[in-house]
């Protein structure tokens, strides 16, 4: 695809809503109130792992100002998750210290609050199962009733398995000259969104109808989700999404306290909202798969790839989210990031009373990453080999088909590599010698990931309606949303470049399921890319209609119109966009200047071995970050990051950056400060200040250098970018601290504890080396 | 308890209980919804207003505190007439708002730091200007963006 001139794409755009943004007039969940509406609070159980005996709710339904009480036995629903294996308000067992027993509606939340410790419940409290390993063994009790794990994958608990293989796995080993074999360990972390977990509902008993504000990423299948669950209708509920303060996946899944709100408002007869506490947030909120990672690697005697095995246990929890499903996207790593001739994968999602992860951002991919990348580290360090050169001489390239059957038309992997490591001076950092009391290291890391959706629901398409007024003003009605991620600036930026419409005349509205067209939702990075080609197809069909009409009211023969300054030009004739607008609908053929495309992207479903070109196109980024050890503190500085990423073509670029400093922000804190501390299945640190997000003195600059491949299937030749600056972030810093101290950190968070630590452990193994080496002189 | 306070410049007389936190105050009797509840814990700073020049986290100051003080929260910012202040026109120029939820906090320690600063005839350096935003948390964007803001407020 050659690069085309463009007059608003690719130059920094403003957000469109940013004025409503920065002066608190933009409405998010919190601050919706409507006419008589309830509070709604949620009792959860004591332990995590226990018998319900009895649950008395009497002394509550007659506390002043309680509107409605709901127990298990209140209601008929079904179960609610991706394995339909989550029952709402939970009878008989609890199995996670999230488990929800009863709710209450009252005239404000201190009464809700209030009455839900007046809820009696009695327990016999049984020991419960929180390291999945255990619960793979056979005297482990079931954790999940409804767990079909026997029958499917030959043990009770295991929830979700993947198997997936290509190549000749023994003959590579054959060729191996290295091989690498370690174990890693990455922890529980949390989206830690800064507006908490909301919903409000309103039933409508006249009519039957139920209106949700929610701030689901996928309304449309949340729509399906929440009519299963409630044994409604789907085409009675409305979502309505208030605006989003922060996603990055965790509103995937819904989650019980959503249909248990509405199951208030359906039994009190009003609307009724429920908002988390930030503690209830840290403790409700999904979070990112903890998982062990048994990972091989072997190169030849050239350093050239020759295999990768892993095996993989996840902790499930005790119900399966979407989070189950991130194998998809952490096998297509394991296969595909650099070339890969023999891959053999393994994932096991094991349940245990621990809390359920979900989606965030990456989906599986940075903790793939961290131990590819430390894996490559190892291996050129055992072939005494450069770490820029083994991963340049490894790197994808374009026209690739992967072991996995993914196509890469355009891949921008060995320049991302190359210029990270250029711009950052990786080659004198990472030599330079190690002494004093402060070290620096550096350290890289790349990531391939889906650029252009991902075919994981039956349709991964997005619908679009225009309306273009008498006036001249375009209405973009996109089945698509906005998370904060900008996409509706890119929608608004497409179409003033198409249509010469100016951003003050354009409107997109993308918050109603009432109205708006389908889409799958947001996640896997796809929001410009499907909505971009959607919103594209409707323009086209809107000019086919203006370009007709201004050739017959200018009496010429053409369809080769130019839009610009709200108007339309061919040659020396010129004329306006609304005045042609008005003809279209006051004179023949009075129509109105309306139209509506859907969108479904190229993409195929994966066979059942997992093979197949998933996505219409794939993202690749690589980063170089150089940190600062204190070995006396044991603190680590970051101190710069240079990312550079293939992202088809740059769009908005204010915007993009953003998504890289961002993406990078939550990378670094997974890489050293961010853990959710889990005793027996109860959480010890549910608050900002005993879960350490980083702050604005810890930010490093944020250096990036996009590479432009245009690919033909993404707008302008785009591709998704949300979620890859993250993904890699962590893997590098983690190489760039071994490379400073010279251990190897094989967990997540390298906090200061384990850097000081593995100083300490270092130094004793040396003073042993000097003894024998005394010793075997002395002999 | 009575109290007497100005907020966003205008003067107003209330009757609360004595246990009322300003952030509600401010949200559910005023109905300013533009000053946000991120954790009400004071470790977030979305809950940012200015008390007498002081940026203060509104979740964890009673009410009854500011009997006799002025305060003003991101609404008082921008009138109906008046156009955006220039922290606000400075944020959304730097790309500094993405969810948008910790921007009136990011917005409140700016404007009361670039109005010390600005009183003193300092300009802060960038060490000074992100240090000032130490209490405030982001997760969309970096701060990147938000620091580049909150130093541009000082260009002519
Ligand atoms: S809400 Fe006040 S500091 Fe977080
Ligand atoms: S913009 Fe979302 S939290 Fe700051």
């Amino acid at each position: 695809m050659m690069k085309k001139e463009l007059k608003v794409i690719g130059k920094s755009t403003k957000k469109l809503d940013g004025k409503a943004r920065v002066s608190g007039q933009a409405v998010y969940g919190h601050d919706i109130e409507l006419p008589n509406m309830l509070h709604g609070s949620i009792l959860r159980t004591k332990y995590p792992c226990a018998e319900i005996i009895s649950i008395d709710t009497s002394k509550a339904e007659v506390f002043e100002g309680v509107e409605c009480v709901i127990t298990a036995n209140d209601i008929d629903v079904n179960n609610i998750s991706y394995k339909r294996d989550h029952p709402i308000l939970k009878k008989g067992t609890v199995n996670c210290n999230r488990d929800e027993i009863a709710a209450v509606a009252a005239r404000n939340k201190e009464i809700a609050d209030k009455a839900i410790q007046l809820i009696e419940v009695k327990y016999k409290v049984k020991d419960g199962i929180y390291d999945p390993f255990e619960a793979l063994k056979d005297d482990a009790p079931r954790v999940n009733e409804f767990g079909k794990g026997a029958e499917k994958f030959g043990n009770k608990n295991i929830a979700e398995s993947f198997h997936y293989e290509h190549g000749d796995l023994e003959g590579q080993k054959a060729k191996s000259k290295v091989i690498i074999k370690k174990s890693y360990e990455l922890p529980r972390v949390t989206h830690a969104c800064m507006a908490t977990s909301n919903i409000t509902a309103d039933f409508n008993q006249l009519d039957g109808r139920l209106t949700l504000w929610s701030s689901t990423q996928v309304p449309f299948l949340y729509q399906r989700d929440i009519a299963h669950a409630l044994k409604m209708a789907p085409s009675l509920i409305r979502v309505i999404q208030p605006i989003i303060g922060g996603g990055f996946g965790s509103k995937l899944d819904m989650h019980p306290f959503e249909p248990i709100c509405a199951l208030l408002s359906i039994k009190s007869g009003k609307p009724v909202q429920i908002l988390f506490s930030r503690e209830e947030e840290f403790i409700l909120s999904p979070t990112r798969q903890p998982m062990v990672i048994e990972l091989t690697t072997g190169a030849d005697e050239n350093g050239k790839f020759t295999f990768r095995e892993v095996e993989i246990i996840k902790d499930n929890g005790a119900y399966t989210s979407w989070g189950a499903t991130t194998p998809f996207v952490m096998m297509q790593t394991y296969s595909s990031l650099y070339q890969v001739p023999a891959c053999k994968f393994d994932s096991h999602a094991i349940y245990t009373n621990n809390p359920f992860a979900g989606s965030f951002r990456g989906y599986g991919n940075p903790q793939a990453t961290f131990s590819i990348e430390t894996n490559i580290d190892l291996m050129a360090e055992e072939l005494g080999m450069d770490k820029g050169e083994i991963r340049l001489i490894n790197a994808n390239y374009k026209g690739e088909i992967t072991g996995q059957g993914l196509i890469y038309k355009t891949c921008g992997a060995i320049p991302a590599l190359e210029t990270v490591i250029r711009k950052s001076g990786f080659d004198q950092i990472v030599n330079e010698p190690k002494t004093g009391r402060y070290l620096r290291g550096i350290g890289l890391g790349s990531m391939l990931h889906v650029g252009g959706g991902a075919k994981i629901y039956r349709s991964d398409g997005c619908g679009t309606i225009l309306k273009l007024d008498d006036y001249g003003y375009l209405t973009i009605v996109t089945g698509s949303n906005e998370i904060g991620q900008g996409s509706e600036t890119v929608l608004a930026m497409i179409a003033i470049e198409e249509l010469g419409i100016p951003m003050d005349k354009i409107k997109v509205i993308n918050t109603d399921t009432d109205v708006k067209p389908w889409d799958v939702g947001v996640h896997a990075s796809r929001t410009s890319f499907v909505a971009g080609n959607s919103l594209l197809g409707a323009i086209k069909l809107l000019k086919e209609k203006l370009n007709s009409k201004a050739s017959e009211l200018l009496d010429i023969e053409t369809e080769n119109w130019d839009y610009m300054d709200g108007k339309m030009y061919f040659g020396e004739f010129e004329i306006n966009l609304d005045k042609v607008a008005r003809e279209i609908h006051f004179g023949p053929p009075h129509e109105l200047c309306t139209v509506s495309y859907f969108y479904e992207p190229p993409s195929s479903f994966q066979d059942k071995e997992y093979k197949g070109d998933v996505s219409g196109n794939y993202a690749f980024a690589s980063q170089a970050i150089e940190v600062e050890v204190d070995t006396v503190t044991g603190n680590i500085n970051v101190l710069s990051v240079h990312v550079s990423q293939d992202v088809g073509r740059v769009l908005n670029p204010i915007g993009l950056q953003g998504q890289m400093e961002g993406g990078v922000a939550t990378g670094a804190g997974y890489a050293l400060t961010e853990e959710m501390i889990y005793e027996k299945g109860m959480l010890k640190n549910p608050s900002f200040h005993g879960y350490k997000l980083l702050t604005t003195t810890d930010m490093p600059p944020v250096h990036f250098y996009p590479i432009e491949t245009y690919d033909e299937a993404g707008p302008y030749g785009s591709k998704g970018a949300g979620e890859a600056p993250l993904i890699p972030t962590a893997a590098a810093i983690a190489n760039a601290v071994s490379n400073a101290l010279g251990v190897r950190f094989y967990s997540l968070p390298i906090t200061a504890e384990k850097v000081l630590k593995a100083l300490s452990e270092k130094k004793n193994e040396l003073k042993l080396e000097r003894v024998y080496f005394k010793m075997s002189v002395e002999t | 308890m009575k109290i007497a306070f100005k907020i966003n410049g205008k003067s107003i007389t209330k009757e609360v209980r004595p246990s009322l936190l300003l952030i509600d105050l401010i949200r559910d009797v005023l109905k300013l919804k533009g000053t946000k509840p991120g954790c009400l814990e004071g470790e977030c700073g979305a809950c940012t207003v200015i008390i007498d020049g002081y940026a203060i986290n509104s979740c964890l100051y009673l009410a009854i505190n500011v009997n006799g003080k002025e305060i003003t929260t991101i609404e008082g910012l921008s009138g109906t007439k008046s156009p955006l202040h220039k922290t606000q026109e400075k944020m959304i120029e730097h790309g500094g708002v993405q969810c948008g939820f910790c921007t009136s906090g990011m917005i409140m320690t700016t404007k009361a730091f670039s109005d010390k600063c600005i009183a003193e005839g300092i300009t802060p350096t960038r060490d000074e200007v992100k240090k000032s935003l130490e209490g405030n948390l982001c997760r969309c964007t970096g701060y990147v963006k938000i620091i580049d803001a909150a130093e541009a407020v000082y260009e002519n």
